[in-house]
């Protein structure tokens, strides 16, 4: 099988920057790893890529495949082409983090970031005399992010991250929740005021790239849901992402719908004039554009807001997906 | 030239590494930790399957059934002293892993669960899923990241050891290459732990990840530090078709078949009361067997899990679905999976007492690099992790307060110059149409066919021949890359040089050992022969250059050898 790659390449001693073109024949069932080391190893010694187990668990090989964050050993060249030997695969260097050489990146700004979560176990009291006794479906739960190898896919791909430097991003914010739901840890409370700060858990967008990109389902968008809830369940609520949350549902409790005008001052907080005045010129558009329903101006809740037909089915789906809400473990004995 | 001086160096960031250092921090010492990967790399990664924890509740089983199954697995090469302490100190191990946070696998009734391993008469390996030493080493490596540990200690992470330091009969630190600058210096230290893994990649194909090249093994070497066991290379019974990649041991564990073309459980034939989990030399010559004789589909056996069903696949093999689905397509649940047996883990090394010193003093090693030895001639699955936490730890134990009230030497900056000169005659040499890749291909191919799982005088001598080949070009080849920043040409060049010497060490081993035993095969002598060959070959590199081949007694201590039948 033909394979044709064009791969970014960075020179950090010439200062240059271009693309390397390498046509290969490998053998059908290749992937882009075989690919990249053959052309590494029998055209072009200088071209460097980190690598290792060849099998997906030492997390050295992320790099963006066709635009998309992927570990080179897990991404069999006939998926990605499709069988269309013509198809050039372009392969760089992943985002959000700057490049040392060709697809070498310095990952040490994601490795401040995991440390900057507490990433080691806090235990609650003394250590016991065996090991500690803790239902089997927490340590499954927690076994799904520790698959995460730390290969930095998730935060390659992040778009918060693009545009703030600031948020912990998916990586760290997944171990976060390692240690949150782990029942031997004590200091669940602590840990979840701190991951609500400024750049923590509510300042992801949901945009799922994390979910998609990341190689071994770890799936950190979920991890980071679920620090959520479990943030409002501990009465973590004094911030903008929490009274969001709780403004929105109580919104859809009382009327079926998103009560657009209570939205941002329910959210950042009723007297909190000078952000609710920087939304102003957004509100006065939507207001324009027949978005803001002047029936809305009661808020949710309070007597004679809007109400949708057919309430009862609304707030059946609301309580059964309260139910569905898991409970932390807890050590046994 | 920048100085470095630290109490401890640890060369390699796997679980041996991070083990020592951070006992060694635990006892006060100023640690460092040199890793040409960043430790979560490290290919100890890769154990799937298990950790065995003797003396860990009644799951773990009384130490003494674990050290006399290890003692029999080993074929009895191995030394019962080293067996008793690794399964002695083996539980409390596991148990201070647990305590660190690794998210073991329960019973219903809350305590850990354990499966069964080749080898073992009872279930007494602890897991993760099948991430059991991915899930260990990050711990550890949450553990160095506490802002207490992470402070002090130094990291050179992505360093690439070049040589060890012996000056005045001492072993005082290394030269490492900075591979992000290309910069070479001298970290000086009191006491250095050699954890720097195997050597897998001295085959094609191995189980073993891209940076296991038997560094640490041939940096001792070089600096006279004794070699032990160095024919005693494990085949796996199971790594994947085509790939090279291991399934775990775990999977036979839950209950997987070995099937031949035929659909029949071949096992029968050669260990009929342990079946598919004997030990796994004799599995992987069972499975060889078949091979050679035919009973194959394209080179391969089968590993059948379609009746483990999809659920326990799922929550307790899910690495295995998703290699399986990912790399071959093939639906574990539902499909037979291709396999046959490979290259994966190096039960020689480094020679160490029970604290990992060697004779040289101020040099330690621990892990897959050393033989300390517990494994013999053959390693039982779920014990590797075990070695490399107790005898990581051990080892730190000893050298710090061995290396209390110890001044440091000054290195003269010829130490360095002379591999700085190394280097650069490398990158000096024209490229003569050879490759560096060429090279180790045909060192691994050459190694597979004839220092494989069955050994014959002609085949050993035959690679001899092969070797000094590959020698003569290996003096002559060059680099084609000469920068400076992430020169892994030059790394490649460089790993070379510490394989050839470890495939020189196996072979020359291999013919040496007129016997069968364990991992170590020769169809010219079909037996174990106890009376000649109870003894351990130790190869030592002498001060004028040339090669010493010595034997060492093994220990025994309780457990008498009887023959091993499973």
């Amino acid at each position: 099988m033909k394979v044709k790659l064009k791969v970014k390449r960075t020179d950090p001693e010439k200062g240059i920057t271009g693309y390397s073109q390498y046509t290969l024949d490998m053998h059908d069932s290749a992937t882009l790893l075989d690919a990249l080391i053959s052309a590494r190893e029998y055209e072009d010694g200088s071209l460097a890529l980190r690598c290792s187990c060849r099998s997906a668990i030492c997390g050295s090989c992320a790099m963006r495949v066709d635009k998309r964050a992927r570990l080179a050993c897990r991404a069999k060249v006939i998926a990605i082409t499709g069988g269309d030997e013509e198809h050039e695969i372009l392969v760089e260097p992943m985002g959000n983090m700057p490049v040392i050489k060709d697809l070498v990146i310095d990952q040490e700004s994601f490795w401040t970031k995991i440390r900057q979560v507490d990433p080691y176990l806090q235990p609650a009291g003394p250590v016991p005399e065996g090991e500690y006794r803790v239902p089997n479906e927490a340590m499954l739960d927690l076994t799904h992010t520790m698959n995460c190898i730390m290969c930095g896919g998730c935060v390659s791909d992040c778009t918060v991250l693009e545009v703030d430097k600031n948020f912990i991003a998916p990586a760290a914010l997944a171990k976060a929740y390692r240690f949150a739901g782990d029942p031997r840890d004590g200091h669940t409370v602590e840990r979840l005021q701190k991951l609500s700060e400024y750049g923590g858990i509510w300042d992801c967008t949901r945009c799922n790239m994390c979910v998609e990109v990341c190689p071994k389902g770890v799936a950190p968008m979920n991890r980071i849901l679920q620090l959520r809830e479990m943030a409002i369940e501990a009465g973590i609520t004094n911030n903008t992402g929490a009274r969001h949350t709780a403004i929105f549902t109580k919104s859809i409790v009382d009327g079926g719908r998103l009560n657009e005008v209570w939205m941002v001052p329910g959210s950042v907080g009723m007297f909190n004039l000078p952000r609710i005045m920087t939304e102003l010129p957004g509100a006065l558009k939507m207001l324009r554009a027949g978005k803001l329903p002047l029936a809305q101006v009661i808020p949710p809740g309070a007597p004679g807001s809007h109400k949708m037909k057919g309430m009862d089915r609304v707030r059946n789906v609301v309580r059964k997906s309260a139910m569905l809400k898991p409970k932390k473990a807890e050590v046994t004995d | 030239m920048a100085v470095y001086e630290h109490d401890v160096l640890v060369i390699g960031g796997g679980l041996a590494g991070m083990r020592a250092a951070i006992a060694a921090q635990q006892l006060g010492a100023d640690v460092a930790m040199v890793s040409k990967v960043h430790p979560v790399r490290s290919h100890s990664n890769a154990a799937q399957g298990g950790i065995n924890g003797p003396g860990v509740g009644e799951d773990g089983g009384p130490w003494e059934e674990h050290a006399f199954e290890t003692t029999k697995a080993s074929d009895y090469l191995g030394d019962q002293d080293a067996i008793t302490v690794l399964a002695q100190d083996g539980g409390g191990e596991v148990l201070q892993m647990e305590h660190w946070g690794v998210v073991f696998s329960r019973k219903p009734d809350g305590r850990m669960a354990v499966r069964r391993f080749g080898g073992m008469g009872k279930a007494r390996t602890f897991f993760v899923g099948a991430i059991t030493g991915q899930a260990i080493l990050h711990v550890l490596y949450e553990q160095l990241m506490h802002p207490a540990r992470f402070q002090a200690m130094r990291m050179y992470e992505e360093w690439f050891v070049t040589s060890l330091i012996v000056d005045d009969g001492q072993c005082r630190g290394c030269v490492a290459l900075n591979i992000r600058t290309g910069e070479l210096h001298a970290i000086t230290a009191k006491a250095t732990i050699v954890c720097t893994g195997g050597l897998g990649r001295v085959y094609e194909p191995s189980t073993n990840a891209l940076i296991c090249t038997g560094d640490g093994i041939a940096q001792a070497y070089r600096v006279g530090a004794p070699i032990m066991d160095m024919e005693m290379v494990q085949i796996h019974p199971t790594t994947l078709k085509g790939t090279g990649v291991l399934i775990t041991e775990g999977a036979r564990g839950e209950g997987a078949y070995l099937l031949n073309k035929d659909g029949e459980r071949f096992m029968q034939k050669y260990a009929p009361n342990m079946m598919e989990l004997a030990s796994r030399d004799v599995v992987s010559r069972a499975e060889q067997t078949e091979i050679d004789e035919g009973r194959d589909v394209d080179g391969c056996v089968f590993l059948d899990m379609r009746h483990l069903g999809e659920q326990l696949i799922k929550e307790r093999l899910e690495e295995i679905y998703e290699i399986a689905r990912d790399l071959v397509n093939i639906d574990i649940a539902k499909e037979l999976l291709p396999i046959l047996p490979g290259v994966h883990y190096i039960m020689g090394g480094i020679k160490t007492d029970v604290d990992g010193l060697t004779p040289v003093p101020g040099l330690y090693s621990a892990g897959e690099a050393a033989c300390v030895s517990v494994h013999g001639a053959n390693r039982v699955g779920a014990n590797s992790l075990l070695d490399t936490l107790v005898f990581g730890r051990r080892a730190a134990e000893h050298a710090v307060p061995w290396l209390k009230g110890k001044v440091f030497r000054p290195i003269p900056e010829s130490v360095v110059e002379k591999d700085r000169a190394m280097i650069r005659g490398i990158l000096d040499r024209p490229m003569d149409g050879d490759r560096v890749a060429r090279i180790r291909r045909d060192m691994g191919v050459s190694m597979s066919a004839n220092v494989g799982i069955f050994r014959t005088p002609e085949r050993l001598n035959k690679q001899v021949e092969e070797l000094k080949a590959l020698r003569a070009r290996y003096e002559k080849v060059g680099v084609e890359h000469k920068g400076k920043v992430f020169n892994t040409d030059l790394l490649f060049h460089l790993e070379l040089g510490y394989m050839l010497d470890c495939a020189e060490m196996i072979t020359k081993s291999a013919i040496e050992r007129k016997e069968s035993r364990g991992a170590h095969t020769r169809l010219d002598y079909p037996d174990r022969n106890d009376a000649e060959w109870l003894k351990h070959i130790v190869l030592t590199k002498q001060p004028d250059g040339s090669e010493k081949m010595s034997y060492l007694p093994v220990t025994i201590t309780q457990w008498q050898p009887q023959e091993r039948k499973y």
